[in-house]
């Protein structure tokens, strides 16, 4: 694999250089060195990846027959399991995450994805019988760094097999495995003009929701930009859907299998240096296990490996940025400065890049800010509860409704348990698992639409005499 | 002698009960002293409503589906009443006909839009949809008595409780469905109606942090500051569309996907 020095914008099936002029560096977190340059597209450069999207979208894109366009999809997933080395390698390059996940989960996930959508490009009539889905047209899709490669392919292979055409917008600070998909549909042969790629920071964002071509907006990121997003397209025909910021519960009880709970504990925080919006950084365990679940956690977490992201036997990579460093220390101090206990194991952290040891807080108040705020980092908040319905109110007592885990070996109880959080996902005995035919998304200020599945399909489409809403 | 009728006072109706504005205020509309809610009001619907929600989103589906039956019923006996304070009869039976159409889906909601999901590993994994919670609801000027029924049954029927701003120019025929909906075992504060001026009871709405999801299809005009409002708690919107549908029913659903191992 190697690099360009410089990357323009991909428009209309081209390379281009951007009108703005702006390029800025992308770093690796993991040694703070430059990797390439990166173009900074403006309102400009907006506008000409959105009319670029706009004249494939109406020639010949949306009326093509599904099975062809399910073919390019198809083809899209090949290509990306045949350079899945790459691929991994340059996402934990680019954005730390440890190899293994890049290559065990990132990329092997993001190919899974096109090859299931690429499948329902020719079935739509039988996911909605009755409703002649039609596509929608220039879909608007931003990203976040914490799986750069994955969450492309989760907005951009359901909008391709419903018809649309796609501008989008990688993270600021992990543009390169975006950059590198360009050469994926090239080598699909997709034709030009039905992907795009602005890289770019929140400025370029912005330009792209307010831009009056688009017809739907798709956002995965924090619940502030969210919020904003929403007011940007009020009062406009657009369509919408948000996957926000999360701050999951992890809920065990006295009767689990506690080996394989403190298992679910640990991917569940420290998967990904706890970038992950449905991580599950609340750790709620009942009152009679609290001694031996936070002992065998604190165990475990000193077996856990702090380092180079690139060598395959690291757990905890680098964290992503200078930025999300900071705001993880700032909100680690304040758990600290409002009274809470906090452990970390012993471990050497890398001189050089950004790495923050995985991190569990006990005596914690559910009204101290690192029991509210999402962290977005190896950071873990340990509550503790007597019943089961004590265990449901303090779940539930956040803004936030993305995910929830439940550790019981009595099956009713995880049903009762399962029905009563207020989440998008649920994980029964097991946590962070993710697939193209699960939907996933929030309840509450978590957002609204679903991405994966039969249901992922509904926000990139239009039907007759459906009302329209932002959430579906 | 001709006997001198007896009239009725047109009040809100909030949390199973039938009270005044708490203002004190009222306005002339359709020969009646209509009660003119204020934003007191809409924060004790929303209250009622949220405290109500248990009950109803816990019911079983057939059991819902049984209540919005009732309604119907208890319609079909006030037809008279209802044509006078609306289109007339033709409306009413398209309202009439509206709950019991959406009677029968309260129990097949789930399995149009729920599903259970291959997965890649050894994991049942299934996904249903659940209320949003409490919905705000601004009606239709018109039809009168149709237009709200539309709005208002597919967001009780998947469990939710709703807040209606009534038709502000044809208020009577929303304030004697509420009459209907206090004797069909509709449980208090599933459902509060409140009449008075959209212009000062919809922003109070929209921007509540308690409402989950708000309808402006009753909105006239520009509902750009409606929806900047509803995004401070990331409201679902529902911005217009027809009634008749099971997706508007799923416009107030959460989808829920739950995950388990299969192993022994």
């Amino acid at each position: 694999m190697q690099l360009e020095e410089r990357y323009g914008l991909f428009i209309g099936g081209e390379w281009v250089e951007p009108r703005s002029g702006e390029y800025q560096p992308t770093v690796s977190p993991a040694t703070e060195e430059p990797l390439a340059e990166v173009a900074y597209g403006g309102a400009e450069d907006v506008d000409f990846a959105v009319g670029a999207a706009r004249e494939a979208f109406s020639n010949g894109w949306s009326s093509l027959p599904g099975s062809e366009r399910a073919k390019y999809i198809f083809r899209i997933a090949r290509v990306l399991q045949e350079r899945s080395r790459e691929f991994a390698v340059l996402e934990s390059l680019d954005g730390g995450k440890p190899i293994r996940e890049s290559r065990d989960v990132d990329v092997p996930l993001a190919a899974a994805h096109f090859f299931y959508y690429a499948g329902w490009a020719d079935k739509l009539e039988y996911a909605f019988p009755n409703r002649r889905p039609q596509p929608v047209g220039v879909a608007a899709q931003i990203i976040p760094w914490n799986f750069p490669l994955l969450m492309l392919a989760w907005k951009v292979a359901p909008a391709l097999a419903t018809g649309n055409t796609v501008v989008l917008k990688p993270a600021e600070t992990t543009p390169l495995t975006a950059l590198l998909f360009c050469d994926v549909l090239r080598q699909a042969g997709l034709p030009p003009g039905v992907v795009n790629i602005v890289t770019g920071d929140g400025r370029a964002g912005a330009e792209l929701v307010k831009h009056p071509d688009v017809d739907k907006v798709a956002f995965t990121g924090s619940t502030e930009v969210g919020k904003a997003i929403q007011r940007a397209i009020a009062g406009t025909n657009k369509k919408l859907t948000l996957e926000l910021g999360g701050k999951a519960a992890n809920v065990i009880f006295d009767d689990a299998a506690l080996d394989q709970a403190v298992e679910g504990i640990v991917n569940g925080i420290y998967f990904n240096q706890g970038h992950v919006c449905c991580a599950g950084s609340r750790l709620l365990v009942q009152e009679s296990i609290y001694e031996p679940v936070i002992a065998k956690l604190k165990r475990r977490m000193g077996t856990l490996r702090v380092g180079d992201p690139l060598d395959k036997n690291t757990d905890v990579g680098a964290i992503n940025s200078k930025e999300q460093l900071d705001r993880i220390q700032e909100l680690v101090a304040a758990g600290e400065a409002e009274g809470a206990e906090i452990y970390q194991p012993p471990c050497r952290l890398p001189e050089k890049g950004w790495f923050f040891a995985p991190t569990v807080f006990t005596n914690v108040a559910q009204s101290y800010r690192i029991a509210q705020e999402e962290i977005f980092g190896p950071v873990l908040s340990v509550l503790t509860f007597r019943t089961p319905e004590e265990a449901v109110e303090k779940a539930n007592n956040t803004a936030y409704g993305l995910s929830a885990g439940i550790w019981t070996e009595k099956g009713s109880r995880i049903l009762y348990m399962a029905s009563r959080l207020r989440a998008g996902v649920v994980w029964g005995n097991t946590f962070n698992r993710f697939d193209p035919a699960s939907p996933f998304g929030g309840f509450k200020e978590s957002g609204f639409g679903r991405e994966g599945g039969l249901q992922g399909l509904e926000p990139y489409l239009d039907f007759e005499g459906k009302p329209e809403s932002f959430g579906g | 002698m001709s006997r001198l009728d007896v009239r009725k006072t047109y009040k809100l109706y909030i949390g199973g009960a039938f009270p005044r504005s708490e203002s004190g205020r009222t306005y002339e509309i359709e020969d009646a002293n209509v009660a003119r809610a204020s934003r007191k009001d809409v924060r004790d619907a929303v209250r009622a409503a949220r405290a109500a929600l248990p009950e109803w989103a816990g019911m079983t589906a057939y059991n819902r589906g049984q209540v919005l039956y009732r309604i119907a019923e208890m319609m079909e006996g006030r037809r008279a009443e209802f044509a006078e304070l609306s289109g007339g009869e033709a409306e009413v039976d398209e309202a009439v006909d509206t709950w019991i159409w959406y009677a029968g889906w309260a129990d097949k909601l789930a399995q149009v839009i729920g599903s259970s999901n291959p997965v890649a590993g050894p994991y049942f994994n299934f996904t249903i949809p659940e209320p949003t919670g409490v919905v705000g609801i601004v009606a239709p000027e018109a039809p009168p008595l149709h237009g709200l029924v539309s709005r208002v049954a597919p967001a009780l029927v998947g469990g939710n409780a709703v807040v209606v701003c009534a038709s502000e120019r044809h208020p009577l025929a929303a304030i004697t469905l509420a009459e209907v909906l206090a004797t069909s075992d509709v449980p208090g504060g599933v459902v509060n109606v409140l009449t008075g001026r959209k212009g000062e009871l919809a922003p109070v709405l929209a921007s509540h942090m308690d409402v989950n999801a708000i309808d402006l299809a009753g909105v006239e005009g520009d509902r750009a500051e409606l929806e900047e409002l509803a995004a401070e708690n990331v409201k679902r919107v529902v911005r217009n569309g027809d009634g008749h549908s099971p997706w508007h029913a799923a416009a107030y659903l959460e989808l829920k996907t739950v995950w388990h191992p299969i192993g022994v």
